[in-house]
């Protein structure tokens, strides 16, 4: 449905800005957009440096080009992509099938949980591990965690009609505090000076690493793959098809028999095991131990992950990499330019704000016109 | 007894946040305006609180300074949804990660500074009252001018006819349009509207009840109050009676420690968020209850003539 113009700037009697509506979504802008938006963040980036009298140049650079300078940044911003794209990847699936999971933080918490309980227990019973032996034990236990903590949001939903976005939001604060007793409790490392940490995890229980002495590990290969299989599943599978069919035409798809409980289920299913193999992936990988801070946000920087990649597989690939940089910039922006790193959170804030905006010229084009529409469109 | 007493001061004060940003999400979502931002506008409203507090040293002017930061912020959103057309949950989620990454950004030289001495808000004569002093008459004026917010509320929805306007816009903006309302300005008052009462319940959190800023501090109460409307199926006075009771179950948790229950601190303070799934479930059990109590165009987007 191709509403009228949802704005325009009048002047009575002069030519003014209008947005009309396009006869079907433009192609070109449903990829444009996130590019667009990315100008508009690098403006107020710009401005509010200059704001905060640092040379704007000089920490652009540092946000955007410096994280792609050279292997071993190469190699870090693969490790931040990883968990992202995990994450990201089914967060779009949910939100193609219009099931509004935004608790992937929760369930990447509850991957990272299990996944981090059995890599103690091969760390405390000294029971010897290969890495690689131990990758499909680490993936199908952060797997389960995750997929765990997004059936009870599908449970409650399929049987008590209980909201998704409320549920999967409040078990991540409950996921929180879970790991949070863990690590100041049961799990505590004894000879850890008190820090709320488990003891460090035995060198076979960990993710096997791509280069010697730099932190990328497999997981980000298994994470690529899985995009190409997301891909797949949506493109060229028939409940994939089904599950989309539901988000875009709800009774479209009931007429034609398509199950909403089921799309319901194996969205949340495997987005929650996605987004717990990512939580597996992190404390077997870069942490090595367990920590109260598992996760850097990726849960919720996913979210936005999935809006820029356009809810298609290969873009949250590029998303996931676009969002490390501004991660990865964040930190050094503390180090370099000295402004706190949670800078990086208000340009993901500005990215998202500005793609939303964006993404009305898929739907509308603006026009230059002489006169002013009739009477109505303007209110 | 007099722990009793303290008790429900206890759970006056935190349920107040609660309450004031819960009345705000009502008036939004009576609009027909569903903002998942809210913690984002706490969030939002807290940091600039305190700072304006921190810099003024006046609590009045950081309440304020809080609610125009987050009324700001819901604009920015309301222009979105309702000139724009943008997705209504993804820029909800949007106002929520700005919000927490911004607050995050110009909080940081805030943490671990203080505000001034604590004023003693106690009522004379009232206050010695034994037991009712205690427990009702020692609060800041927030928590009391919250009962005034929602009796004005409740009169401005059901008596009288600008109310009874935002309610059709909520419920039919096509009717209301019709009827020569403009209903895109309305909802972007109502949403503003709502904004601000978010940043008083985000500034009340950082200068009256902790009071101090710590990056993340609102711990999901704009999730919470959320949720609120929905128990309260969209009444106002239902909406304040639960924010004092989820008050209630924040300040069990502590009651309980101070009791020396043998329980993980961290299994208390999950109550709140599990309190809520499990009212949520209880009350969303009968979908046609619910529908019957939403207002019918929550979360539609309009366009006059479209």
């Amino acid at each position: 449905m191709a509403p009228q113009a949802p704005w325009t700037l009048v002047r009575k009697g002069c030519s003014m800005l209008r947005l009309e509506a396009r006869p079907a979504p433009s192609r070109l802008f449903a990829w444009a957009s996130p590019l667009l938006s990315l100008v508009v963040t690098i403006v107020v980036a710009t401005i509010l440096f200059s704001a905060l009298g640092k040379d704007p140049v000089k920490s652009l650079s540092v946000f955007l080009i410096e994280p792609f300078n050279g292997l071993r940044s190469l190699t870090e911003l693969g490790l931040k992509a990883t968990p992202l794209i995990l994450c990201s990847l089914g967060l779009a699936l949910c939100f193609r099938s219009n099931v509004w999971n935004i608790g992937a933080e929760g369930q990447y918490l509850a991957g990272a949980m299990l996944a981090g309980g059995l890599a103690l227990w091969f760390t405390e019973q000294q029971v010897g591990i290969n890495r690689w032996a131990f990758v499909p034990l680490a993936v199908i236990a952060g797997a389960l965690g995750g997929a765990f903590w997004a059936a009870i949001v599908a449970l409650l939903r399929d049987r008590f009609n209980a909201n998704e976005i409320l549920v999967s939001l409040m078990l991540v604060y409950v996921a929180n505090l879970l790991l949070s007793w863990l690590v100041f409790g049961p799990w505590k490392d004894p000879k850890g000076f008190n820090f709320p940490q488990s003891v460090s995890f035995a060198d076979g229980a960990a993710m096997p690493r791509i280069f010697t002495g730099m932190r990328l590990h497999w997981g980000f290969v298994l994470a690529l793959l899985a995009a190409v299989g997301m891909w797949l599943f949506m493109s060229r599978i028939y409940l994939g098809w089904q599950m989309q069919v539901g988000g875009l035409a709800p009774a479209a798809a009931r007429y034609a028999g398509f199950s909403t409980r089921r799309a319901l289920w194996t969205a949340l299913l495997t987005s929650g095991g996605l987004a717990g193999v990512a939580g597996a992936f992190e404390v077997t990988g870069p942490m090595g131990q367990l920590t109260p801070y598992v996760s850097n946000n990726y849960g919720f920087t996913a979210i936005i992950v999935a809006f820029v990649g356009r809810l298609h597989p290969l873009g949250c690939v590029f998303g996931s990499v676009l969002l490390s940089t501004f991660l990865i910039g964040g930190e050094l922006a503390q180090s370099r330019v000295g402004l706190p790193s949670a800078l990086s959170g208000v340009f993901q804030g500005v990215l998202l704000f500005s793609l939303l905006a964006c993404d009305t010229l898929i739907h509308y084009r603006l026009r230059w016109s002489a006169a002013p529409r009739a009477a109505g469109a303007a209110a | 007894m007099n722990e009793t007493a303290l008790l429900i001061a206890a759970m006056l004060a935190s349920g107040t946040p609660l309450a004031i940003a819960g009345l705000g999400l009502l008036i939004n979502e009576k609009a027909g305006v569903l903002n998942l931002g809210a913690e984002g506008m706490l969030l939002m409203g807290a940091v600039t609180g305190f700072a304006v507090a921190f810099h003024s040293g006046s609590t009045t002017l950081g309440l304020a300074g809080g609610a125009a930061a987050a009324a700001v912020l819901a604009m920015v959103f309301g222009w979105l949804v309702i000139w724009i057309n943008a997705n209504q949950y993804a820029t909800g989620l949007a106002v929520s990660l700005f919000g927490g990454g911004f607050s995050a950004f110009v909080g940081v030289r805030y943490v671990g500074q203080k505000l001034g001495a604590p004023v003693n808000h106690a009522i004379p004569l009232l206050a010695d009252i034994p037991f009712i002093g205690p427990a009702l008459f020692r609060h800041h004026p927030m928590v009391y001018l919250t009962l005034v917010a929602v009796v004005a509320v409740s009169w401005f929805f059901y008596r009288t006819r600008a109310g009874l306007v935002l309610r059709a816009v909520g419920e039919s903006p096509e009717s209301a349009h019709a009827l020569g309302y403009k209903v895109r300005l309305l909802r972007l008052a109502a949403v503003a509207c709502g904004g601000a009462l978010c940043g008083v319940a985000g500034a009340y959190l950082s200068t009256v009840y902790a009071p101090l800023w710590v990056e993340g501090m609102v711990a999901g109460r704009g999730w919470i109050a959320l949720a609120l409307t929905v128990f309260a199926t969209w009444r106002p006075l239902r909406i304040v009676a639960g924010a004092y009771l989820f008050g209630g179950v924040t300040m069990l948790q502590l009651h309980l420690q101070g009791m020396g229950v043998q329980i993980p601190s961290q299994f208390l303070s999950m109550l709140p968020y599990l309190a809520t799934i499990v009212v949520l479930v209880l009350i969303s059990r009968n979908p046609m209850w619910l529908r019957a109590n939403m207002p019918a165009s929550l979360g539609k987007p309009f366009f006059p003539g479209g």
